[in-house]
């Protein structure tokens, strides 16, 4: 059986009526030839999810995003890019295969992929940790990255995670200090770097591999401080009330498009990314190499200036006075970029 | 929106010990009311009101005054209490030296955060109770012979979470520390980024470290301080990427709460889990100091990084 989301209901029920028919022809209308009710159904079918699609909540998106079929970063690797090679571990202590990396080519481009990857049954799902990346996955990818960075490959990170894993060994290898290294070292990175949250964007999990010069979202993906669930249950005190959470923390593409979080939506097929995966890997292939091509406009410290003011612009605040007497000289409006001409 | 101008007044501590720092004049009719230290977090007191504290873990009453010359920790057992940001800079930096930034600076519900309490109403309550405007303070004062850039959390305020203001407080402090050549000092007390801010917040790990990066380029220190508790979007930003990483005893730091990994693992965590002792048994941080010591081991550790930069500190760049 096809694993169904609630509100695609409508739609699950008139693809069965289409199916009775198919099987009992004899059963059709009296009014209507066979050919002519199956057009019908199908015509209705077409519309219905049209509808439901047009009319999603923040929550409808949310469990598309965690869709158990939806594509996944090596799902990708496979219908975006060719020639897909894996490399492997941390070169510390394990491979952790809830984040991969490996070199593929974009379209003529070479470039280095690294993705967080859920696994798409009950075991793979317990090897990769249901894409919850541990400190070694952090540090794997920073090896891969920095190994791109000397090279020239340019860097393709797709998101997809409800964040970094929350276990005993995790904190013993320090994932906190995981994630804050590559925060800073992926601001000192010379090559572009592309983002796209393709599915979950959870918290400092997906921030981890996530500092770029452009980040994309796809259409039913989101991007949270918090997880809707562990909002509710702090603010609500009812894991329940996670539909409000999703709402209240504004996660959707749409939103983070609005609050300028986000570069860039990239459209899904209707019915989700999982309902037609080489339409999505198209399109999905389009936006990268369309923004990949526009950074390699750019020198690459034009390119760290450019990444550096996109995330010091993000923030909202109010000040009754512009300045300080002592911090004149790390105002964003004078010297932003401390690199350039401080010191 | 006034614009006030410069003036000098106190921190706000017992017995006005003064301090250069450009508030609102709101901001100092409060300080004048309450001159006490208001920003400890509120606690239950068993016996005669404002006076007497029992400790949380010996059990020990004390005389509020003693617990309060003691920098908030317990003299029997010591038990490190929280501590209001403005009191702990008080006990850091030497007299007069301390120079608030951004101190009108304040948080906006951007997200017109509805839910179980509005983040509006949320805010009032703690500008109120800690008589702050956010959860950090930043500015430069001295410390030693040394100028530097300090930033300190409070807990008091929000659980001491990271939004908009506390990213970008900490974002212009380190800047001007790149700019001016200083060492940065950041003491974390804080439960993560801010769910009111949404992906605001998350964004300001991202500003932060990349505001470090920078100054790591230009080869300054930073040290990075942990209190109880340090956890989760500080921790997996700032926090984590000091030169040197101190930690007060018994602090609570970590990455994810101790409850959501018993319930993912579901397997009972060690002893000590997540305790600046646990850290530094699995080598993740430098050492651990007392309240008391802090001051003096901070002093001690710029004498080394600021080797040949000892000019430039004490001129400000
Ligand atoms: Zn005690």
């Amino acid at each position: 059986m096809k694993y169904q989301l609630d509100f695609e209901r409508p739609i699950l029920e008139l693809q069965r009526k289409l199916d009775d028919l198919k099987k009992h022809p004899e059963d059709h209308s009296l009014s209507v030839s066979f050919e002519e009710e199956v057009a019908a159904i199908e015509k209705k079918i077409e519309e219905t999810r049209r509808q439901i699609f047009a009319h999603l909540s923040p929550w409808d998106r949310i469990k598309i995003a965690r869709h158990p079929k939806r594509p996944f970063t090596l799902d990708y690797a496979e219908s975006v890019f060719t020639d897909f090679s894996e490399l492997h571990g941390d070169r510390l202590f394990a491979d952790d295969p809830a984040l991969v990396g490996g070199l593929a080519k974009l379209g003529e481009q070479k470039v280095l992929l690294i993705g967080t990857q859920k696994g798409r049954d009950t075991k793979e799902n317990i090897k990769r940790n249901f894409g919850s990346a541990m400190p070694e996955g952090y540090r794997k990818a920073l090896r891969l990255m920095k190994m791109a960075d000397k090279f020239g490959l340019p860097i393709i990170s797709l998101i997809d995670t409800p964040g970094a894993y929350p276990g005993i060994g995790a904190e013993e290898r320090h994932v906190a200090e995981a994630i804050a290294v590559n925060l800073r070292e992926m601001m000192l990175l010379e090559v572009p770097i592309v983002a796209t949250v393709i599915g979950e964007g959870g918290s400092g999990g997906a921030l981890g591999i996530g500092v770029a010069d452009r980040v994309l979202i796809l259409e039913n993906a989101y991007y949270s401080v918090i997880s809707p669930e562990g909002c509710a249950a702090i603010l609500w005190k009812d894991r329940a009330a996670a539909p409000k959470a999703a709402a209240a923390l504004r996660i959707t593409a749409k939103d983070l498009s609005e609050l300028g979080l986000v570069d860039e939506i990239v459209p899904e097929p209707l019915g989700g990314a999982h309902n037609n995966l080489p339409d999505m890997a198209q399109m999905l292939k389009a936006a990268l190499i369309t923004n990949l091509e526009a950074l390699k406009k750019h020198t690459g410290s034009e390119r760290l200036k450019m990444r550096y003011q996109k995330y010091r612009a993000y923030g909202r605040f109010v000040e009754t006075q512009k300045k300080t007497a002592g911090l004149e000289n790390g105002d964003s409006s004078t010297n932003g970029f401390p690199g350039a001409g401080a010191i | 929106m006034a614009t006030t101008s410069f003036t000098k007044k106190t921190l706000g501590l017992e017995n006005g010990e003064p301090a250069v720092t450009p508030p609102t004049t709101e901001t100092q009719a409060n300080f004048l009311k309450k001159p006490k230290l208001a920003a400890a977090p509120p606690r239950k007191r068993d016996i005669p009101e404002g006076l007497w504290t029992k400790c949380k873990k010996c059990g020990v009453m004390m005389y509020d005054k003693e617990l309060d010359d003691n920098l908030k920790v317990c003299p029997k057992c010591q038990y490190h209490f929280p501590i209001a940001a403005r009191e702990r800079i008080h006990a850091l930096v030497e007299t007069c030296s301390f120079e608030e930034s951004d101190a009108s600076m304040e948080s906006v519900d951007i997200l017109q955060f509805t839910g179980a309490s509005s983040y509006t109403s949320k805010l009032e309550q703690y500008k109120k109770s800690t008589k702050l405007k956010d959860a950090v303070c930043t500015g430069i004062g001295r410390m030693g012979k040394y100028r530097v850039a300090l930033g300190v959390m409070d807990f008091g305020f929000l659980g001491g979470s990271m939004g908009s203001v506390v990213g970008e407080r900490l974002t212009r402090l380190i800047e001007a520390a790149t700019g001016k050549g200083l060492p940065v000092i950041i003491i974390s007390a804080s439960g993560g980024a801010r769910m009111y801010e949404g992906t605001f917040s998350l964004m300001q790990l991202a500003k932060t470290c990349g505001a470090l990066a920078y100054h790591a380029k230009a080869k300054l220190p930073y040290l990075s301080v942990l209190t109880n508790p340090t956890m989760a979007g500080v921790m997996a930003s700032f926090a984590a990427v000091g030169d040197l990483i101190l930690a007060e005893p018994g602090a609570m730091i970590g990455f994810a709460g101790p409850r959501v990994i018993e319930s993912t693992t579901q397997s009972e965590l060690p002893p000590g889990f997540q305790t600046a002792e646990f850290l530094l048994e699995h080598g993740l941080i430098d050492a651990i100091v007392p309240r008391g010591e802090m001051k003096a081991r901070l002093c001690s550790y710029l004498e080394y990084l600021m080797v040949g930069r000892e000019q430039l500190a004490a001129l400000g760049g």
